[in-house]
């Protein structure tokens, strides 16, 4: 039994990554358009922000859940001004391949830097050791990890679904002339759109670092298995991101358990049934 | 009406004075060559019509003026300011609102949410209260899809929203299209309404019978000129003319 709640806090804990994620990807497909094959580059980035943050200048982990969402966020801004914003009106593949070739390049100048090993990141004081509930011991970081992903994931969903700001998303995911023509400026709200998904990327990649260590390749891993929860979740639906990452992270835990072979195609699998019966994922719309 | 509001009527409408000149105003979609050169002006406080059969360029112009069209050439100066190269946001601020043909009433927002969206440029924009006054059956749907709503509903939604904005120059595009003549009616004394309140409406209307009981002037569009204009007062005398341009 034992093993079975640990591969379900595993699979939490996969799932608070897949979630923060695929809410990213979501929100920035929902007002970009644009499948940003570069999201794993940028967790990464995220990751190693954090360790120069705290190698180079001393700032702690606290401070760097803060400040390496702002420094990558506004690296994502950079990219969009300079590269995506020209892409618009175009078909997907033109995002996907340009951010596709961006991750190649980022996570190509990381490892000719860093090379493919991990680089080690210390959980916090604060946050080291664990407590015993019984029926299972929890590590007090990856119970931390769920449930501060939990909590982000939820803001994010407020700030779109009940929020002014998120109603001139929404309204220009629709109709971006039209709200433009209200008086809306547009084009910086989408800067500021794909700073905001690009953040929770880097977020994410913070939160990672103490569990997973800071590697080069370290998105270009998950990213795959995050694209496979977005579509199954239903693409720029973002509760349906949130509740399909942590789904989805616990039932690759619970397939680790019962069928460990089956464990890194679960997903795959799933997403293909719902591709057939419902292409347009769980909670997604009809175009 | 309420005190505030009819209080800020005046200080819309400078009564008589021009507010909007077009001149040589061109445009196109891509290669195709859609407007060729539009001269009209539009007085404050008066309610203008855009007549003309479909594809005369009607829409294209309000468009143009609302700097939606990306390829045009020509002035337009709005309260004497050249608005030729402002964006579509600069230009709303300046207090200029539109209201396309389509409605444009967005599905993933609930009426409240859609009625609210357009953010406030100016003072002098209608409160709610005075907007569901206009609209009574707006406040009972507040918290329905926007795209739920009825046709005439959802018209009622498009106007709604962008009188609260401050902007005192609203263009009205085809607002009784595909509507039922007791909601044109409702819109026609809307209209009215705005009109006494102080704003300056350009109307796009294929309707001239609608259209003549609410515009002040009328000017006809065809192959993207204006080929003739005439006040409400000369209308009777012009009916034959009307009809050999629009075709009915």
């Amino acid at each position: 039994m034992q093993a079975l709640y640990a591969q379900l806090l595993v699979g939490l804990i996969n799932g608070s990554f897949y979630a923060l994620l695929s809410l990213g990807l979501a929100v920035i497909f929902g007002m970009l358009n644009i499948i940003n094959f570069a999201h794993g580059a940028l967790y990464m980035m995220g990751a190693f922000v954090a360790y120069f943050l705290l190698n180079l200048g001393g700032v702690n982990y606290w401070w760097a859940l803060l400040l390496a969402p702002i420094i990558v966020g506004i690296f994502g801004m950079i990219l969009e001004r300079t590269m995506l914003q020209w892409l618009t009106g175009l078909d997907h593949l033109y995002g996907l391949l340009l951010t596709f070739g961006i991750a190649l390049i980022v996570q190509g100048v990381f490892q000719n830097y860093f090379g493919s090993s991990g680089l080690p990141y210390a959980i916090p004081d604060q946050l080291k050791g664990g407590m015993n509930l019984g029926f299972m011991f929890l590590p007090v970081y990856r119970g931390w990890v769920v449930i501060f992903s939990l909590v982000v994931c939820l803001a994010t969903w407020f700030l779109i679904e009940k929020t002014r700001l998120g109603a001139y998303l929404r309204a220009a995911t629709e109709n971006p002339t039209l709200v433009r023509a209200f008086g809306i400026n547009v084009p910086r709200m989408i800067t500021l759109t794909y700073g905001l998904g690009v953040g929770l990327a880097a977020l994410a990649g913070v939160l990672s670092a103490p569990i997973n260590q800071v590697r080069p390749l370290m998105g270009a891993d998950l990213i795959i298995v995050v694209f496979a929860v977005v579509v199954i979740g239903g693409m720029g639906s973002i509760m349906g991101s949130i509740i399909t990452g942590f789904a989805l992270g616990v039932i690759e835990g619970l397939t680790k358990y019962f069928y460990p072979e089956a464990s890194n195609t679960v997903v795959f699998v799933l997403m293909v049934v719902v591709l057939l019966v419902k292409p347009t994922g769980l909670t997604g719309r009809a175009a | 009406m309420p005190e505030t509001a009819m209080a800020e009527a005046p200080a819309r409408a400078a009564i008589g004075g021009n507010i909007l000149q077009v001149r040589n105003l061109e445009a196109w979609y891509g290669e195709s060559h859609i407007l060729h050169g539009i001269n009209f002006d539009v007085n404050a406080g008066e309610v203008v019509t855009l007549l003309g059969r479909n594809g005369a360029g009607k829409t294209t112009t309000l468009k143009s003026i609302m700097g939606i069209i990306g390829k045009r050439a020509g002035s337009i100066k709005f309260n004497d300011q050249e608005i030729m190269r402002a964006t579509s946001d600069k230009i709303a601020r300046m207090g200029i609102a539109f209201c396309p043909e389509e409605r444009g009433i967005f599905s993933s927002l609930d009426v409240r949410e859609n009625l609210l969206l357009p953010p406030v440029v100016r003072p002098g924009g209608l409160p709610l209260e005075q907007i569901f006054d206009l609209f009574p059956n707006l406040k009972e749907r507040l918290s329905s899809q926007g795209t739920k709503l009825s046709g005439g509903e959802q018209q009622m939604l498009a106007i709604a929203r962008i009188l609260r904005t401050g902007a005192s120059f609203l263009m009205l595009d085809e607002p009784t299209e595909g509507l039922a003549p007791v909601i044109i009616q409702q819109i026609g004394h809307t209209i009215a309404r705005l009109k006494k309140e102080g704003f300056t409406i350009l109307l796009v209307e294929q309707n001239f019978r609608f259209a003549s009981t609410v515009a002040d002037r009328y000017y006809v569009v065809e192959h993207g000129k204006i080929i003739d204009g005439f006040s409400n007062a000369e209308l009777a005398a012009n009916m034959d003319k009307l009809h050999t341009y629009l075709g009915v």
